[in-house]
């Protein structure tokens, strides 16, 4: 429309890119009806006996149920922590700002090896024992940052003029805190917690090094990776794959609808 | 009636030796200010004079340096924002988008345990006329009904005192125009002590008993708009409310009736009381819809400073009246209002003419002007 | 009656400095302290770990004692520099393959789908997509599309444009192309981000001014897209030197391809040479924090940390 170069090269480009970017989705998909004998590689006849018996795998529901516990544990944490220090951040002035900051930053740009083998390094060092503690107290790191830097922006966006407004109208500050500023957050702290459980349930780096004998689906699809991983995890991972999509696009529609509700 | 509950009397506000510093600039330079109960008070002045730095520390959200802020005689300059009994109506409106119309309305007196705070809220809607709209969320409202919500959910609490910072800067001119009537109409109804903070000129003359003029800091001059707008005493207020030619010259002569200048050859005669100075320099000023300008040579009246040799400049005509921009040799450029009463149409640009104004409206100032009144006047529309 | 709310004012000072600070202390404490606890300590462990030397009184494997082992140093650049040097080539390629496969998708949702936002939203839901799904999962994907019994390489091998004994996977090239491909959508979002509040009419009053289309892009959008560019360069940058699954042999990668973190995995968690992983984990993380700094400084973005 702009730029004729762009006219029909940038969408007929971006298709292209888009298709590249969801093969392997549709592989995983279509695998998952694989009538699959011992190994899921090559086609061997379509069947739902994968769907509708998903545990047949052995581990896999098991290494499945560690995660979504994981994920939510570590995402509860992370979001306590990193919203009260976005809070901190964004709102207060203290000396050591910068070296806070910093200390924030850093985890996000350290590659997950390095976490993953200090960490494992600090446990081998006090003697615990890794399974499922470690595990989390691991993600509720990595995942801290993340939420840092979501919430506070949006801290950040916010209109400082509405707190004003309410000290002017006789909220005393923990009252201007609930009532206002919590409220204005949530959207912002919902986001930051999605993120977190994302990340957690996606992690297999950090948890590889923590985990023991403990294993999430990630792990467990490493471990099975070199035999051959059951189409039940295919299985899993479309399952997972269609319900975020359906509650993104859900809440996409939403606030679509919402934000033209706001207009009329 | 509706606007009977709300007929609390307002209480006087008093700042006295207000001093505010940010690192690295001085917002307000040693204030000192009286409201009196029950007036609508304007502080006009450019952006970064202070204006809104000294409605912040009536509110609380800011502490003075120095100095105290009384409100009915009692010193609040310790007491946080939220013990104060002063409700700000903010530029931004900054009302809660969580909250709908009503809630918003109603925090202040639920903040107080305020029993019927719900039909208190829904009262003061129907004083701005907007109840039916009370379910709604703020975004779903137009400038000027969110303009109207938030003077609404400050006055329902019945402060001692109702600041206004700049609450007509985000709305068109037509709405502004419109709001201010209402606005000096409620505050008629509600009694209650205004504080405005504003930039327009205009706005402050049309609303305000007193308008106190702010620049750099400091109260240049305060007054009934009338007072200020006839008798300006510094060349800001003469620039900064509305458009003055200003002529800086010595003094020859003073009488106790009138002080006369020389201005470049010039003898121009300005009443002594409306003088601040009668000796040294002087700059003295006259309103361009003061001044007359006449082709040719003409007969004037004794009683008028008269200043010959222009030729108009510039022509700008629009409709009920004609700007002309006089250049003369020694005096500069001066600037002619002239009512396009009668149907001749306006002088041609070139046209050899000469200036005069009644000595009555010629005005002196206590100082000189600094700096270029175009310049000021475009800051004073940005800010 | 108004003011009968509001106790008789005192001029009682309050302290709101210190309150304010008193609060931001309880704020920031917890998140601190944890941050301590199992950030900082863990890298002083691993660069304790990195100067332990094997313990001499047990015959244990993976039994170690701290000795001031400098020599570890030595020995882990001496052994691993090629691996050093082959993951940050792998990392560089794959970080300049992906902005440019990934600029013009974040240009296109954030430039020439301005206005409409479905279809905005639409786009970007697909570019974030394979997020949803996997990160092992979507790996093995391509291994089994580009394997040696797929399809791709069987059709290729029998038009004779691949040489019969040729592979795709376990080269060089599946393992770049793995990374470029996993790590797209982290540079696609930031570069929309700046995209997408970047103001047409720049674009506008460019071309107003004689530019053409590419001037136009590259004296006006690039570097007003820049911040985005820098996040996007660094998201994908940073986890892809450090990454060990797209290299690894049950994945993309081979014997040939192994890449820092593959080393690190093996010595820590297979040949529990704890002193070595450390070693190769305190080098890889100064490098990328140097790399990251000076980045960082040379693009003025440091607003970013």
């Amino acid at each position: 429309m702009r730029f004729s170069l762009g006219k029909w090269l940038l969408p007929l480009y971006t298709a292209l890119a888009l298709i590249l970017l969801l093969i392997p989705i549709a592989y995983t998909f279509i695998f998952s009806f694989n009538d699959y004998f011992k190994t899921n590689i090559g086609w061997q006849g379509f069947t739902f006996h994968n769907w509708t018996n998903v545990c047949d795998a052995q581990g896999l529901c098991s290494a499945f149920g560690n995660s979504l516990i994981i994920g939510v544990t570590s995402t509860l944490a992370a979001t306590a922590l990193g919203t009260a220090l976005a809070l901190a951040l964004a709102r207060y002035k203290f000396r050591g700002r910068g070296i806070v900051s910093l200390l924030i930053f850093i985890p996000m740009a350290t590659p997950e090896v390095v976490l993953g083998a200090g960490l494992a390094a600090q446990f081998f060092t006090l003697n615990v024992e890794k399974g499922m503690g470690t595990v989390i107290l691991a993600h509720t790191l990595f995942c801290l940052s993340f939420v840092v830097v979501t919430v506070k922006a949006r801290v950040s966006s916010l209109d400082p003029a509405l707190e004003e407004a309410g000290r002017d109208l006789y909220a005393s500050p923990a009252q201007v805190f609930w009532r206002i500023t919590f409220p204005l957050l949530i959207p912002g702290i919902l986001s930051a917690a999605l993120l977190s459980f994302a990340l957690s349930f996606d992690d297999f780096i950090i948890t590889y090094f923590n985990s023991g004998s403990m294993q999430t689906f990630p792990t467990f699809i490493y471990i099975s990776a070199s035999r051959g991983v059951p189409a039940e995890a295919n299985v899993i991972a479309s399952t997972v794959f269609i319900l975020t999509l359906a509650v993104v696009v859900t809440s996409q529609v939403i606030t679509r609808a919402r934000a033209k509700a706001l207009k009329n | 009636m509706a606007q009977a509950s709300f007929a609390d009397q307002g209480a006087d506000l008093e700042l006295s030796g207000i001093r505010k510093e940010f690192p690295g600039f001085l917002a307000i330079e040693d204030l000192d200010l009286v409201v009196p109960a029950g007036s609508f008070f304007a502080l006009l002045g450019p952006s970064g004079c202070g204006k809104t730095t000294t409605l912040r520390i009536v509110a609380g959200l800011e502490p003075p340096t120095r100095g105290r802020v009384l409100i009915g005689g009692n010193d609040v300059t310790h007491l946080k924002a939220y013990r104060r009994p002063v409700n700000t109506v903010f530029q931004s409106y900054a009302l809660f988008p969580h909250l709908s119309v009503l809630q918003n309305v109603a925090f202040g007196l639920k903040r107080r345990h305020i029993s019927g705070a719900d039909s208190d809220a829904h009262e003061a809607l129907r004083l701005v006329e907007l109840d039916h709209v009370a379910d709604r969320k703020p975004q779903q409202l137009s400038g000027g009904q969110q303009q109207r919500v938030a003077l609404a959910r400050a006055i329902v609490n019945r402060p001692s005192l109702l600041l206004l910072d700049e609450p007509l800067g985000a709305l068109d001119l037509k709405l502004r125009r419109q709001m201010q009537l209402e606005l000096k109409k409620i505050q008629s109804q509600v009694g209650l002590t205004f504080v405005h903070v504003t930039h327009d000129q205009e706005e402050a003359m049309t609303m305000a008993d007193t308008v106190a003029v702010m620049n750099h800091g400091r109260i240049e001059q305060l007054g009934a708009p009338a007072d200020l707008y006839e008798l300006p005493k510094t060349a800001f207020v003469a620039d900064f409310l509305g458009q003055s030619n200003l002529f800086r010259g010595t003094v020859s002569s003073a009488s106790a009736r009138s002080v006369v200048v020389d201005v470049a050859g010039q003898s121009l005669t300005v009443p002594a009381n409306r003088s601040v100075r009668d000796h040294g320099d002087l700059t003295i000023g006259v309103r361009p819809e003061k001044s007359q300008m006449h082709a040719g040579s003409a007969q004037h009246p004794a009683d008028h400073n008269v200043i010959e040799g222009g030729r108009v400049a510039e022509v700008s005509y629009s409709g009920v009246s004609t700007q002309y921009t006089v250049q003369f040799p020694s005096l500069g450029r001066v600037v002619v209002f002239q009512q396009n009463a009668d149907s001749g149409g306006p002088v041609a640009a070139g046209t050899q003419v000469s200036v005069s104004w009644p000595i009555e409206s010629t005005f002196g100032l206590h100082d000189h002007r600094t700096i270029d009144v175009t310049a000021a006047a475009n800051d004073a529309q940005e800010g | 009656m108004a003011l009968a709310g509001f106790a008789n004012t005192s001029s009682r000072r309050t302290s709101a400095p210190m309150r304010r600070s008193r609060v931001a202390i309880l704020l920031l404490l917890p998140g601190l302290a944890y941050l301590g606890l199992f950030f900082l300590a863990p890298l002083v462990s691993l660069v304790i770990t990195s100067f332990e030397a094997p313990n001499p009184e047990s015959f244990d494997i993976g039994s170690y004692v701290y000795s001031f082992q400098w020599q570890n140093y030595v020995a882990g650049v001496a052994e691993y520099w090629p691996i050093f040097l082959r993951s940050f080539v792998f990392a560089i390629i794959a970080t300049v393959a992906a902005l440019i496969i990934g600029y013009p998708i974040a240009y296109f949702i954030g430039v020439f789908l301005r206005g409409r936002a479905s279809l905005q939203a639409f786009t970007l839901i697909l570019v974030v997509a394979p997020f949803f799904i996997s990160f092992l999962l979507r790996t093995l994907a391509w291994k089994q599309i580009l394997g040696d019994d797929g399809w791709l390489v069987t059709t290729l091998k029998s038009l004779s444009i691949m040489p019969a004994d040729g592979h795709i996977t376990g080269t060089a090239f599946s393992v770049i192309f793995g990374l470029t491909y996993n790590f797209i959508p982290f540079m696609v979002l930031p570069i929309y981000a700046s995209l997408e509040r970047l103001d047409l009419r720049y674009l506008e009053a460019s071309s107003d001014l004689y530019a053409r289309p590419t001037t136009t892009f590259l004296k006006v959008t690039l570097p007003l897209s820049m911040p985005g560019v820098v996040s996007g360069t660094l998201l994908t940058f940073i986890p892809a030197s450090g990454d060990y699954i797209n290299a690894s042999d049950d994945f993309l990668g081979g014997p040939s391809t192994q890449m820092v973190g593959n080393q690190i995995q093996a010595n820590f968690l297979k040949l529990l040479d704890y002193p070595m992983a450390a070693v190769l984990s305190v080098v890889l993380m100064v490098i990328i924090m140097g790399v990251v700094t000076f980045y960082v400084r040379r693009s003025g973005t440091e607003d970013l940390v």
